[in-house]
């Protein structure tokens, strides 16, 4: 008898077999991304389709640009992977596995992940993408995983609101932060421990979650199986995989990862002036806006005449308000017709009909969210090549 | 006919299964990452590299930074440096240069 997560795999398996060709050919693939030294392997891993390989140990998987296209859910398939650290948990025993919940609380908690499960559980659609997605595209080029654009990805996360469970565990007055860590950990022990932290009152929104779900299953292996942090609207470095203790503290923390790595400028716009440090920096935190043409790629030759372009745009959690696409290069722009409402933290899908006559092009797109944030039309810099979001060109011929 | 009677058994199924996935279990899981494919570009005191930084990363982390004359000693002492102050990479003082002619020489 077939289970439902067999019937998935057949039609995944159906799909690969008529969409990409063999596993075997595709192992020998390569992808090259738009910038210099950008050739990847495409690699296969369990539970994954053929992904990019940015590094094997520990793993970063990026998310083919071509899956934007296919609709707003990112498949668990398809998503994107980052580890910092080589120690990844590879047997996970749900039965065996327990959340602590300690510090200044009256009530610390051990819960398995069978209680987890049956509080009241929520579901939120939630756009998750790495601090350092695009950042092969910095100019002048930067140090870090050299990314282009499909360190993101969007799923129906369910689970528990984590002020579900700082509320069991009762909060003291003087908690400032909560920190979160999970099993992966460092392969020596004078590596920092991946650990981050959000302040009390941002745990306690009621929007972050611990999900054990996502877009209708369990959370792959490499996406934090069985329980992860959901910060939504908020960078991935927050989306602590694997999650296995809460810790509420009465300080700042003020360990690596939040002190000295993930750090933006303290300036409106998380930028400086190229080749140049910042004076001051604050912990990375909401997406800034973006937009992407998903059907046409940078290079393309179109039939000359009618064609609808369609994509995705997000921001870090006020809802899109706009998306506008100029086939000028810039100079003129027509709002395209949203797609669905999935919901604020969620890609919003846009299109538009455009004509082309014989020529070139430089296709743009841009979005702007509800409180009028946009995206700029060059491109903002920081030093760690982080918050990219200029406004994105695709250049096509119609002939 | 045959095949819409299957085709509602997989429904039928799948709904059965949605249920389930809802449940308080998950399945144990045991997970095999796949070999690692990248390897380290031959050059001077290649040895050293390896014995210094395989331990923690595999190559692709330096294979894929970005190339050219910004990106040679100076980037290399850096990213060393980094490895040894903020991650604890226990290298001893003597290879430390070694590794770093090792780096700017080969990428």
């Amino acid at each position: 008898m077939l289970d439902r997560r067999q019937v998935m795999k057949r039609a995944g398996m159906a799909a690969l077999a008529t969409g990409f060709g063999s596993l075997k050919a595709l192992a020998l693939d390569t992808v090259t991304l738009p910038f210099d030294n950008g050739e990847r392997p495409l690699v296969k891993y369990p539970q994954k389709r053929p992904m990019i390989g940015l590094t094997s140990r520990p793993p970063q998987l990026e998310t083919p640009f071509s899956i934007f296209n296919d609709g707003p859910i990112t498949p668990n398939n398809a998503f994107f992977v980052r580890y910092h650290l080589a120690g990844v948990p590879l047997d996970i025993d749900p039965d065996k596995f327990t959340l602590e919940v300690k510090g200044k609380v009256d009530r610390p908690l051990k819960l398995s992940l069978k209680e987890v499960r049956k509080l009241k559980a929520v579901e939120l659609v939630a756009v998750n993408q790495c601090s350092g997605n695009s950042r092969g595209f910095s100019d002048p080029r930067v140090a870090g995983g050299q990314l282009g654009n499909g360190a993101m990805g969007n799923a129906r996360w369910r689970g528990v609101p984590l002020k579900t469970v700082l509320d069991m565990a009762g909060v003291q007055q003087s908690a400032k932060q909560v920190t979160f860590n999970g099993m992966d950990g460092p392969v020596s022990d004078t590596t920092p421990d991946f650990v981050k932290a959000l302040d009390i009152d941002h745990a306690r929104d009621g929007e972050v979650m611990l999900a054990y779900g996502m877009n209708g299953d369990d959370l792959p292996v490499l996406n934090g199986f069985p329980l992860r942090l959901v910060v939504p609207g908020y960078y991935g470095t927050y989306w602590v995989k694997h999650l296995s203790e809460i810790n509420v503290i009465d300080s700042v923390f003020d360990g690596f990862w939040m002190k000295s790595a993930y750090r933006i400028p303290d300036t409106p716009c998380g930028c400086v002036e190229p080749g140049t440090a910042p004076k001051a920096t604050i912990p990375i935190n909401r997406f800034t806006v973006r937009s992407f043409i998903t059907n046409v790629i940078d290079g393309a030759k179109l039939k000359p005449g009618a064609t609808t372009l369609k994509g995705i745009a997000f921001d870090g959690g006020k809802g899109i308000k706009e998306v506008a696409v100029s086939i000028d290069g810039g100079k003129t722009w027509t709002p395209a017709k949203l797609g669905k409402d999935l919901g604020k933290y969620s890609f919003r899908e846009w299109k538009l009909a455009v004509k082309l006559a014989a020529g070139s092009y430089e296709l743009r797109v841009r979005a702007t969210n509800n409180t009028g944030d946009t995206q700029p039309m060059e491109p903002f810099w920081n030093p760690a090549g982080y918050l990219r979001n200029v406004v994105e060109t695709v250049r096509v011929t119609a002939a | 006919m045959a095949r819409r009677f299957l085709l509602a058994l997989i429904i039928a199924t799948s709904a059965i299964a949605g249920l389930g996935r809802n449940s308080v279990n998950a399945a144990p899981v045991s997970y095999t990452l796949p070999d690692e494919t990248a390897a380290f570009k031959p050059g001077p005191n290649l040895e050293v590299v390896q014995n210094n930084c395989t331990g923690c990363h595999s190559a692709d982390y330096i294979n894929t930074q970005p190339r050219g004359p910004k990106f040679k000693k100076d980037f290399w002492q850096a990213e060393v440096t980094k490895m040894i102050k903020v991650y604890g990479a226990p290298i001893g003082e003597a290879d430390v240069g070694k590794i770093v002619d090792y780096l700017a020489a080969t990428y």
